[in-house]
């Protein structure tokens, strides 16, 4: 793999933009910009800062240049029998490793092993003034100063290029299987709210007209789970699962806008119809519907939870519903905190615009 | 406004005894549980609703009076104390389980809720609250959060910012904001994320959301004696290497050890250098796996013998001296300081010989005690505050201690907070930039800076005194600053 030190250059381009008032939109593969929209100003590309900086498996810590692709980042990982918990979706052969944390997305394994920012420890990032920061560390416990290196996951570049980032790895368990039941979805919710309260090994509860099970750790204790739960072992597992992650399957190439709905995995949102998906034991369903944006966003809302537009064929859709005016404005203030001119990615974290 | 006009304003809009200004009222408020700081607060009040504290921090905030908010005031690096001229908020009436929802894997609770309360309320449903501080039979989940506070299942299970969905606070200013959801993320920023362990600087828990997880079906306990700490140490990381993942791994050394066992007769092995605790739980037969191939691992790192736990009560008697570790030292020393950083696990053995090295410097005894599975190192620091100078050379040390944490690419502080205690350590980890960044990112919360003043980060100009007369390979910190 490429390693190469781009920080100076980075930084150098940030302080010049700030100093010229002219916006930059970070760009690294582009393997999700129809999640996060493309930004405004000149580009400023990652995609030559590479390499992993530091991996120790005994430390179960990686230290990566945001411009490595992600599929770099998970050979070298397979290599020493060890994988990211958060089991990133890549959306595309260019995804790197800046853009997944930025983004902020996590698999079907994340309510079990812990999302992108669960498994953040540290950055190296460079602020909308061109000063290179450092936050967090690489060891597991660290509670001195904010947590500014977990606020970057998910914010999309907007507080901040990221240069390097550490995050806490896991180790590859020694068996996996998954086992498929033919159920309707009330049948498959049921079944998902008791497996979650179990104490099975689980890393994996999704269901698309069938229920999938994914069991994973030491040979015995997947057997007997296993021979616990019943149901038919699945043909082709690992084509589910990463189908489910990149959003390869059928589903999600349907006509229509994509919904994302994050709520509690119990909750029921009958009112609302169209055609679903259900993933991370039902804390996250996917959903296309002709109901009007605030119809979701309110269904999503009532049950304590969220609704985004995942993907839409018109880009000037309204992705989220408003924060409450308090929220917002502290939104704002934290962006200005780090980007007192609104240099980086200029208008992709609408809650801070 | 003056303080007699503050505290009728204050009276006018809260219950008689929910406002205490009397001396010998506010003593009780003096301290938290690090007892070497100790200021009386202005004023303290108790209040019962949201709208109350909402109240009280409007009238503050408008003022322009400091407020520091106290849950139990368990935490051991002063970040609850009060500040001279300020109002103490406790938030001890707070105490309720608001709610228990077996099927989502939640409870809604007050900030003033025990930690362990959590896990005794979710008990019925087979669930418990994971983070476990040393102090939860007593610490509150608003503190914990404020703390972001650990444990020993931190390695496993996560800390407390992994564990907590949705948070309810006030700003300075009396906002009643909600971060998170129900889901498992929330919309814009992770503001959550941020709200754990900014140390009461950032705003006022009322209400929190927890994770519960299944109560594990089973959990059993290995007890490796070696015949140094080196080969502990490499024990703990063959222990990760190999692909486990245990829910405790604890080391303790001679000195803790034969404390430890003349404090609770656990049957440990007193002349083993160092011994190494390693939990595994979960099915039963995934226990009774990873239990056998970690018995290996320990074996082939050199351990002169390994226990392990048969039923219950002997995996309850393992942990009995690890648990009373802290009072064990206790009783061998007049008192006793809890040091707290972060190493990487690999420079396990190392930072410990050092340690040994700076204690025989500086002439007092240091224990050790630590979570070796996440390298959170707690030495103990062994003096008599009967003797003039030996707090101060306890504390003297204790820097030391964390500064070699910093060197070897750890922190200054893993668990315990930074509060008043590692102010001058936070100069040592961090740079002009980044605290200059932490002060703005504060004013974002708190432009008035009134929210538990004086902790968490240092003054740029803190720092420049400190770094005067503390030049690390002949670097002077902050060079751009002018000096003092």
């Amino acid at each position: 793999m490429r390693s190469q030190d781009d920080s100076e250059y980075l930084a150098g381009r940030v302080s010049e933009a700030c100093a010229r008032g002219e916006p930059l939109r970070i760009q690294g593969g582009g393997s999700k910009t129809f999640y996060s929209g493309s930004g405004e100003g000149g580009a400023l590309s990652t995609l030559a800062h590479t390499g992993i900086v530091h991996y120790e498996p005994t430390e179960l810590v990686l230290t990566a240049r945001s411009g490595t692709p992600l599929a770099a980042i998970e050979a070298a990982l397979a290599m020493s029998g060890q994988l990211l918990g958060f089991e990133p979706p890549h959306f595309g052969p260019g995804a790197t490793w800046g853009g997944t944390v930025a983004c902020g997305l996590s698999g079907p394994r994340r309510p079990w092993a812990g999302s992108v920012r669960d498994a953040v420890l540290g950055c190296r990032m460079v602020d909308g003034r061109g000063e290179v920061l450092r936050f967090g560390g690489e060891v597991m416990k660290n509670v001195a100063g904010f947590d500014v290196s977990r606020l970057m996951a998910g914010a999309l570049g907007t507080l901040g290029l990221l240069l390097e980032i550490s995050v806490k790895v896991l180790p590859r368990p020694e068996c996996e299987t998954t086992l498929c039941f033919e159920c309707p979805s009330a049948e498959g919710r049921e079944r998902m709210i008791r497996w979650g309260g179990s104490g099975l090994p689980v890393t994996g509860m999704a269901w698309d007209g069938r229920l999938y099970l994914r069991l994973a750790g030491p040979e015995q204790a997947v057997s007997a789970a296993a021979r616990r739960v019943g149901g038919d072992r699945a043909v082709e597992a690992d084509t589910f699962w990463n189908g489910l992650r990149e959003q390869t399957r059928e589903f999600f190439s349907g006509k229509g806008d994509l919904w994302r709905l994050s709520v509690p995995p119990a909750a029921d949102i009958g009112g609302l119809s169209g055609e679903w998906l259900i993933d991370w034991g039902g804390a996250q369903r996917w959903l296309r519907t002709d109901a009007g944006r605030n119809e979701v966003f309110a269904a999503a809302q009532a049950v304590g939870g969220h609704a985004r537009l995942f993907r839409s064929a018109n880009p000037a859709a309204m992705r989220c519903a408003a924060l409450a005016p308090a929220l917002a404005a502290l939104h704002r203030r934290v962006k200005a905190a780090f980007d007192p001119a609104g240099m980086l990615n200029r208008g992709l974290c609408p809650e801070a615009s | 406004m003056d303080r007699t006009a503050f505290l009728r304003e204050l009276k006018r809009v809260l219950p008689a005894e929910a406002v205490l200004s009397d001396p010998e009222d506010l003593r009780p408020f003096e301290c938290d549980a690090l007892s070497a700081y100790t200021v009386l607060p202005w004023i303290a009040v108790l209040p019962e609703t949201v709208e109350q504290v909402q109240t009280v921090l409007r009238l503050c905030h408008s003022q322009g009076v400091p407020v520091v908010a106290r849950g139990a005031g368990t935490g051991l690096s002063g970040g609850a104390l009060p500040v001279a001229e300020g109002v103490l908020l406790s938030l001890a009436k707070f105490n309720r389980i608001l709610a228990v929802d077996p099927a989502n894997r939640m409870a809604r609770v007050q900030p003033g809720v025990r930690n362990l309360a959590i896990s005794e309320a979710a008990a019925p449903f087979g669930l418990y609250y994971a983070p476990d501080p040393s102090s939860q039979v007593a610490c509150t989940i608003g503190g914990n959060v404020a703390e972001n506070s650990g444990g020993v299942h931190c390695l496993k299970y996560g800390l407390t910012v992994h564990n907590v969905l949705q948070v309810t606070l006030l700003t300075i200013e009396g906002e009643l904001l909600t971060l998170g959801s129900l889901g498992l993320d929330g919309p814009g920023y992770d503001l959550l994320a941020l709200i754990n362990g900014s140390e009461g600087l950032l705003g006022v828990i009322v209400e929190v959301v927890v994770k519960l997880l299944p109560v594990p079906e089973t959990a059993r306990t290995l007890l490796a004696a070696f015949g140094s700490i080196e080969a502990a140490g490499d024990a703990v990381a063959g222990v990760i290497g190999a692909g486990l993942l245990p829910a405790g791994l604890e080391m303790m050394d001679s000195l803790t050890l034969r404390a430890t066992e003349a404090f609770v007769h656990a049957g440990y092995p007193v002349e083993a250098a160092a011994v190494v605790l390693c939990e595994m739980d979960g099915m039963a037969e995934q226990v009774e796996a990873e239990i056998a191939r970690a018995r290996r691992v320990l074996e082939s790192h050199g351990a002169a013998e390994v226990r392990e736990s048969r039923d219950e009560a002997e995996r309850r008697k393992f942990w009995a001296g690890r648990k009373a570790a802290f009072p064990a030292v206790g009783r061998i020393a007049a008192d006793y300081y809890c040091i707290d950083g972060t190493i990487p696990r690999k420079r396990l053995a190392e930072v410990l010989g050092r340690i040994g090295e700076l204690s025989e410097q500086f002439g007092l005894a240091v224990g050790n005690v630590f979570h070796a599975g996440d390298g959170n190192l707690h030495p103990l620091i062994l003096y008599d505050a009967s003797h003039p100078g030996e707090l101060e050379r306890a504390e003297a040390l204790g820097e030391e201690i964390l500064t070699l944490c910093v060197e070897v690419g750890g922190t200054v502080t893993g668990e315990h907070g930074v509060g008043i205690e590692k102010l001058n350590p936070m100069c040592v980890q961090f740079g002009a930039p980044e605290l200059r960044q932490f002060h703005t990112l504060k004013a974002a919360f708190d432009a008035g800076g009134l929210l538990n003043p004086g902790k968490a980060v240092p003054t740029l100009a803190r720092c420049a005194e400190f770094g005067r007369v503390h030049v690390h390979g002949g670097r002077l910190r902050h060079p751009e600053l002018e000096r003092f």
